[in-house]
């Protein structure tokens, strides 16, 4: 049977986004990219959730979801 | 997140702000500040000088990060609103191209050399002190003395945001990093989307 779990995980958003790259930056896992130089996105599978990110965004506009995965 | 060697120019930022209390003339190094992102922008279509090599960027992390000078709040909503990002983008431009005209002024021999550098387009802080002459024409020193107010209001500005909030405060409202971004919005279409996974 199929055990429901949460996941914790990253997201941008992408509209206030200023693409600065400061997430980037601090990523442990390497989630994290600027496309294009237009927004932040995260790879879903690769977040671990520690939230490192989005304390450091400077624009503040990562927030932390919980998934049902 | 191995270093790398374009982790160290927080140096080389360090190092402009200092000389330009030696000698004036090298303030017209800056220029490379506004034309590395902006080739970038325009060649790849990336903001790639902002994600990778701005020294300013890195120094404001360094300040407010690992020596604790930032109280890491939230930026207040308004500093990161559109209206707010492009018009102060606009202030920034008109208040450069006066910054032109005064050199302009001096080249064509309509004004004096001020040997002055201005503060939050506002405050003439005596700069005599770092001028020795120079070879070339006045109107050189001049935009040296307008380029360098430039960047130390621009220094000044981003030490008060990485302060109150989080350190690199100053890359939500930056002119540059506003500027590239617009640049790629315009190569690379809009393809604005919230998070849809
Ligand atoms: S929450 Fe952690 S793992 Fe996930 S994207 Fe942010 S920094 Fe990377
Ligand atoms: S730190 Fe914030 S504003 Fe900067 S690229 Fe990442 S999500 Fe966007
Ligand atoms: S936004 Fe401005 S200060 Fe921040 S990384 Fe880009 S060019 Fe540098």
């Amino acid at each position: 049977m199929a055990q429901e779990r949460k996941k914790r995980r990253a997201c941008v958003s992408q509209g206030e986004c200023v693409a600065c790259g400061c997430c980037v930056k601090v990523c442990p896992v390497g989630a994290l990219e600027v496309f294009r130089g237009l927004y932040a996105s995260v790879s879903g599978d690769r977040c671990v959730g520690c939230g490192r990110c989005a304390g450091e965004c400077p624009a503040s506009v990562i927030g932390m979801q919980e998934e049902t995965v | 997140m191995k270093k790398k060697w374009y982790d160290a120019l927080w140096i080389a930022s360090l190092a402009y702000l200092a000389l330009g209390f030696f000698n004036i003339l090298f303030a017209w190094l800056g220029l490379l500040c506004f034309f590395i992102p902006l080739f970038i922008a325009v060649a790849k279509g990336t903001k790639g000088y902002c994600n990778r090599y701005c020294g300013r960027g890195q120094l404001l992390s360094l300040l407010g990060g690992r020596l604790g000078l930032s109280r890491k709040r939230d930026i207040p909503r308004w500093m990161r609103s559109k209206v707010f990002r492009y018009g102060f983008l606009v202030f920034f431009f008109v208040m450069f191209f006066q910054m032109l005209w005064n050199t302009y002024l001096v080249f064509a021999g309509a004004q004096d050399l001020g040997q002055v550098v201005t503060l939050l387009w506002t405050f003439k802080v005596p700069w005599q002190w770092a001028y020795h002459g120079t070879v070339f024409h006045a109107g050189v020193a001049q935009f040296a003395f307008g380029f360098y107010g430039v960047m130390l209001t621009s220094t000044v500005l981003g030490l008060i945001t990485m302060a109150l909030f989080k350190p690199r405060s100053w890359c939500v409202y930056c002119p540059m990093g506003t500027m590239t971004q617009l640049i790629c919005r315009a190569k690379n279409g809009k393809p604005f989307r919230e998070e849809s996974h």
